[in-house]
């Protein structure tokens, strides 16, 4: 195995959807060298996807002129990872989905990928500028999760 | 970047010998798979019971989830059974944790999801 610890990985994509997979597969590699198991790679494959779409689609509003940079760094026993876009942030904490409205119509069937980040890491917050220079959800998955 | 997503429509037979209507995906499912998702449903929708292949999917993510969603909407309006199989153990677990599994089984392989309908 590489030794990573201490080290940072940063990716710039384009707000275009489908460049989310550019930052999962840094995201994948990453976590290999440090050694996650294919599990946990999975999980942070997902968080990462859905916080670039996030920011690709609400963060930078699908405007191409701006890109949302991806920062992966490892420590001794996790790997965090910060998404940023231009956006102003989130204002309400993600709540879950409830899937009996949403199939019955009474809440839109989209808005999961949230949840999906919340539920998939061992730390997710989101963070705003205070001084309105963008913002950027910070993910944190710990190494030794599979042996809790 | 995006995988194209494709869906075919394919038939097998249940338990007692009923015909059962399989959506093929392959690709990802995300945001741009809405006509090829949906399209596919409307063939099947009102029609009796339908089986969902993901095991040719490489990616999914919230806004195709959304549109899994949308299908299992129009078959709880006509009370049309659905079952999925195919899932990675990944998105198996994804599926779980949004409660897709309460409206559609959530099923290893398709003589499984079959016999469940």
């Amino acid at each position: 195995m590489v030794e990573t610890n201490g080290t940072s990985v940063e990716v710039r994509i384009p707000s275009r959807l489908g460049f989310e997979k550019v930052a999962m597969a840094t995201a994948a590699s990453v976590a290999r060298l440090k050694g996650f198991s294919d599990e946990r790679i999975e999980d942070l494959k997902t968080a990462v996807a859905e916080a670039c779409i996030n920011a690709i689609e609400h963060g930078n509003q699908l405007n191409e002129k701006l890109s949302v940079g991806v920062i992966l760094s490892t420590r001794a026993d996790e790997l965090e990872v910060k998404v940023m876009d231009n956006g102003a942030g989130i204002s309400r904490p993600p709540h879950k989905p409830d899937i009996d409205r949403k199939v019955h119509g009474e809440e839109d069937p989209r808005g999961m990928g949230m949840f999906l980040i919340q539920a998939l890491v061992d730390e997710a917050e989101w963070v705003r500028d205070s001084k309105g220079n963008g913002s950027y959800v910070r993910l944190v998955i710990r190494l030794d999760k599979e042996n809790e | 970047m995006q995988a194209e997503t494709r869906a075919t429509i394919d038939r097998t037979s249940g338990p007692n010998g009923a015909s059962i209507a399989v959506l093929r995906f392959s690709g990802d499912i995300s945001s741009a798979s809405k006509e090829p998702v949906l399209g596919a449903w409307q063939t099947v929708s009102g029609s009796g019971p339908v089986l969902l292949d993901f095991s040719k999917v490489d990616y999914i993510n919230s806004s195709g989830i959304a549109l899994i969603i949308q299908i299992l909407m129009e078959a709880d309006k006509t009370g049309q059974k659905v079952a999925v199989f195919g899932l990675t153990p990944h998105f198996q677990k994804v599926f779980t944790m949004v409660g897709i599994g309460k409206y559609a089984g959530l099923h290893k392989d398709e003589a499984t999801a079959a016999a469940s309908l």
